[in-house]
């Protein structure tokens, strides 16, 4: 057996070993008076086809098109209609109400897990609706905002949650881990940054079939640390695939900050630097800068311009997820303290800045939101919910794992089914 | 045997020559199907399985990827999801464990996970097992971690004929396939003796091959050699080692050849072992854990009052396998001749 290494005689300095840390802890107040708030208006919008290597300023600045006074700005205003900027701000009210009633849900014993995605609302919805429906997006399992931008039924959102009798996945996910072909929306696997290549070849097939719909892809910045985030890229650039890759930076993944993923060294947007692709790194809690972005990065994938790599710089207002307590292991006041504000009081406030909208409807609309869901979540609370008796049938634990059953898998459940009766008896059927 | 077959016409073809010849046909059938991998598209692959196939069906259909074995399975489900049939290539089995994430807890789970919303069929080809002196890195025999994977098919050709049409009923298959083809048979049968010429696959019935498209039912086995003095169960490069040795002592075994080892065929294996009341399983992957544990639980689990003697396992041992020791590594004709005098002692 070895001794412990140690540092032989050496006039040579010491090394050492440099083990990111987040500014604040709980306890601290945080001040985020050094992050660079570049002007509305400072980052300039380059033509769709513009080559990577001429716009990598992109990578670093920051771009907005709303003023911290609600008013849009600058080259990258994507000049939205008022009506189509009500429709935003409903889509962005309503997954803020869908996530506070399923937040409690769970913590009512109703489902086993949840994940909210308050702060972060404008990097699903505004992305969502800066594409077309055809097109088809790689969520990770914060992006339900892409769901409810596309008018998918919250029943079914909610039967999913609840692992119920209308839950078309019939109980095998664990909550938000939604699948929706119909609406463009990919099955959200529990495995990180895997969707990243598998956008790319969606992508790729769509470009080698000569279709015109592209992809879109999300993780978080701490997921871009995966190895499946590095392969993505390569191939994307390789094969100058009709993708748009969100990087989602809240500056949290589970307990550990930006740092753990490169963040203390450069900015997630410069990755694309080093794969010679388009990079844009943007204000995520401003709704017009999401949507003008991604307008650009899908304007210039849809003519074969390549793909773009968009860093949402946001912050995770809640907890990673029901399962743990961020008081545990962050400030306070970081949210409160975040620079960019709130997505949807931004958006409220440039409505009401032009004249568009007012705090009575605001108010009459969260009100009418809030009851939609509690009225929806009541209807699907009739299919049962987790763990209150089992809502599906015993053998279609086995169904689909191949297309067709083969013996081996027979036999278990014929098996599982005799443990069943001798359980529940031989009239035992699903609650 | 001759299965239906929509060209009668038949040529000589090694086992290189079939896999090729399978793709081809398949390329040809479904403009949905995509051959993917490194170094696959203009010079073919470098055991040549896909030569030609480029300048015959374009490079959207044929084409090199970077070398990343997570990019080129992760971007086959995604084709996959989109509507393709992709078929890439991981160059050696020994270079798939990159990639395995993607193979396990996506390719694999994507039906079950969706509830059908999507589906991967996608077949991954990839040459495997030693004999031609590739070290520890260009050797190993994984088929028991696939077949460990629900979700996955795993399939195993043994001689030209079965290759192309089991590789093609697992393109046309909607589930993932894992196509793992024995690279010391490329070029012909081996008898085991390193030291001996090798003959060519012209030599041997199964290079006569269709040139047209048939296919051969994943889950099926095939009896090489009908006996009865004891089922012998191998796959891939084995059965034609297991053959030999048998033939040489004169043993009246009857073999095997499983083919597809999940899902495999249970009544072909019953039905022989009932038969012959002794059971050997040769297989060249690593002892521990390997695939002969689980063909050992399931005969005796089902034909343990028709067994005569202890169910015997041939492998490789637990080592990586050597470089320079290849041949004291490989379950030659002193392991199996050893292993068949005592099973038939006992």
């Amino acid at each position: 057996m070895s001794d412990t290494p140690g540092r032989p005689a050496s006039n040579l300095p010491p090394l050492s070993l440099h083990i990111p840390e987040p500014r604040y802890r709980p306890g601290d107040t945080p001040d985020f008076g050094d992050i660079v708030v570049p002007e509305v208006g400072a980052t300039p919008r380059p033509s769709e086809d513009s080559k990577p290597e001429a716009m990598r300023d992109l990578c670093y600045g920051l771009v907005r098109v709303l003023d911290f006074d609600g008013v849009a700005k600058g080259s990258w205003d994507p000049k939205l209609t008022p009506e189509r900027l009500r429709v935003m701000l409903r889509y962005m009210m309503l997954t803020r109400a869908f996530d506070d009633r399923m937040f409690r849900a769970q913590r009512q014993g109703k489902t086993s897990f949840y994940m909210k995605c308050t702060g972060e609302e404008a990097t699903s919805i505004a992305s969502t609706m800066a594409i077309d429906r055809a097109d088809m997006c790689f969520p990770s399992y914060r992006q339900q905002g892409i769901l409810i931008a596309r008018d998918y039924p919250l029943i079914q959102m909610m039967n999913q949650i609840y692992s119920n009798r209308g839950d078309h996945l019939m109980g095998r996910q664990l909550p938000i881990m939604y699948s929706a072909p119909e609406h463009g929306f990919f099955s959200v696997s529990g495995n990180l940054a895997t969707q990243y290549p598998q956008a790319v070849g969606w992508a790729m097939a769509s470009a080698s079939k000569g279709d015109s719909r592209i992809a879109t892809v999300w993780c978080g910045e701490g997921s871009s640390a995966e190895g499946d985030f590095h392969s993505a890229l390569t191939f994307a650039t390789v094969y100058n695939a009709p993708v748009i890759f969100n990087v989602v930076n809240n500056q949290w993944a589970i307990s550990s900050f930006s740092g753990f993923a490169g963040g203390e060294r450069t900015t997630f947007a410069a990755r694309a630097v080093g794969y010679g692709i388009a990079g844009l790194r943007i204000d995520g809690n401003d709704p017009l800068a999401v949507y003008a972005a991604t307008q650009w990065a899908a304007d210039r994938a849809r003519t074969n311009n390549g793909p773009t790599l968009i860093e949402h710089f946001t912050y995770r207002a809640e907890g990673h997820s029901t399962s743990d307590d961020p008081s545990a292991y962050r400030a306070a006041q970081e949210a409160s303290a975040w620079p960019f504000g709130d997505p949807i009081a931004r958006l409220k406030q440039h409505l009401i800045a032009l004249g568009e909208w007012d705090a009575e409807r605001h108010e009459a609309q969260a009100k009418e939101l809030d009851e939609l869901v509690k009225t929806t979540q009541k209807q699907s609370e009739k299919l049962g919910i987790l763990g209150h008796g089992m809502h599906q049938p015993f053998e279609t634990m086995f169904q689909d794992v191949f297309e067709e059953m083969p013996w081996h898998l027979k036999e278990q459940c014929d098996q599982m089914l005799a443990e069943q009766e001798a359980k529940f008896g031989p009239n035992w059927k699903p609650e | 045997m001759m299965p239906a077959s929509s060209n009668s016409d038949t040529k000589t073809m090694n086992m290189i020559e079939a896999i090729n010849s399978a793709m081809d046909v398949m390329l040809e059938r479904d403009p949905n199907t995509v051959v993917m991998g490194e170094d696959v598209g203009f010079f073919g692959g470098v055991f040549r399985a896909t030569a030609g196939l480029q300048k015959k069906h374009g490079k959207t259909r044929v084409f090199d990827t970077p070398i990343n074995e997570c990019g080129i399975i992760g971007v086959a489900v995604g084709m996959g999801a989109y509507g393709l049939r992709p078929v890439p290539e991981i160059q050696f089995a020994d270079y798939i464990y990159p990639g395995l994430d993607q193979l396990v807890s996506e390719a694999a789970r994507l039906r079950y996970r969706s509830a059908n919303d999507y589906i991967c069929p996608m077949t991954v080809r990839t040459p495997f097992g030693g004999g031609i002196f590739g070290g520890q890195t260009h050797s190993q025999s994984p088929e028991s971690i696939m077949t460990h994977i629900c979700g996955v098919k795993t399939v195993i050709p043994s001689n030209p004929y079965d290759a192309k049409g089991l590789l093609i009923a697992a393109i046309e298959d909607n589930d993932p396939v894992v196509f793992l083809e024995p690279k010391r048979i490329y070029n012909g049968p081996f008898s085991g003796y390193y030291d001996r010429p090798v003959e060519p696959w012209s030599k041997h019935d199964a290079s006569t091959v269709p040139e047209g498209y048939y296919r051969i039912d994943l889950g099926k086995a095939a009896t090489v050699r009908e006996g009865e003095a004891l089922t012998i169960l191998a796959y891939g490069t084995m059965v034609h080692v297991t053959k030999t040795i048998v033939e040489e002592m004169r043993i009246d075994a009857e073999i095997l050849d499983l083919r597809t080892l999940l899902p495999l065929d249970i009544e072909a294996i019953e039905a022989s072992v009932k038969k012959t009341g002794r059971c050997l399983i040769v297989h060249e992957a690593t002892r521990t854990s390997g695939f002969g544990a689980e063909l050992a639980a399931l005969v005796q689990e089902r034909c343990f009052y028709h067994l005569e003697a202890p169910v015997e396992r041939v492998t490789g041992f637990d080592t990586p396998y050597p470089h320079s020791l290849e041949w004291a590594y490989f379950p030659g004709p002193v392991r199996i001749a050893t292993a068949l005098t005592k099973i038939l002692k006992d």
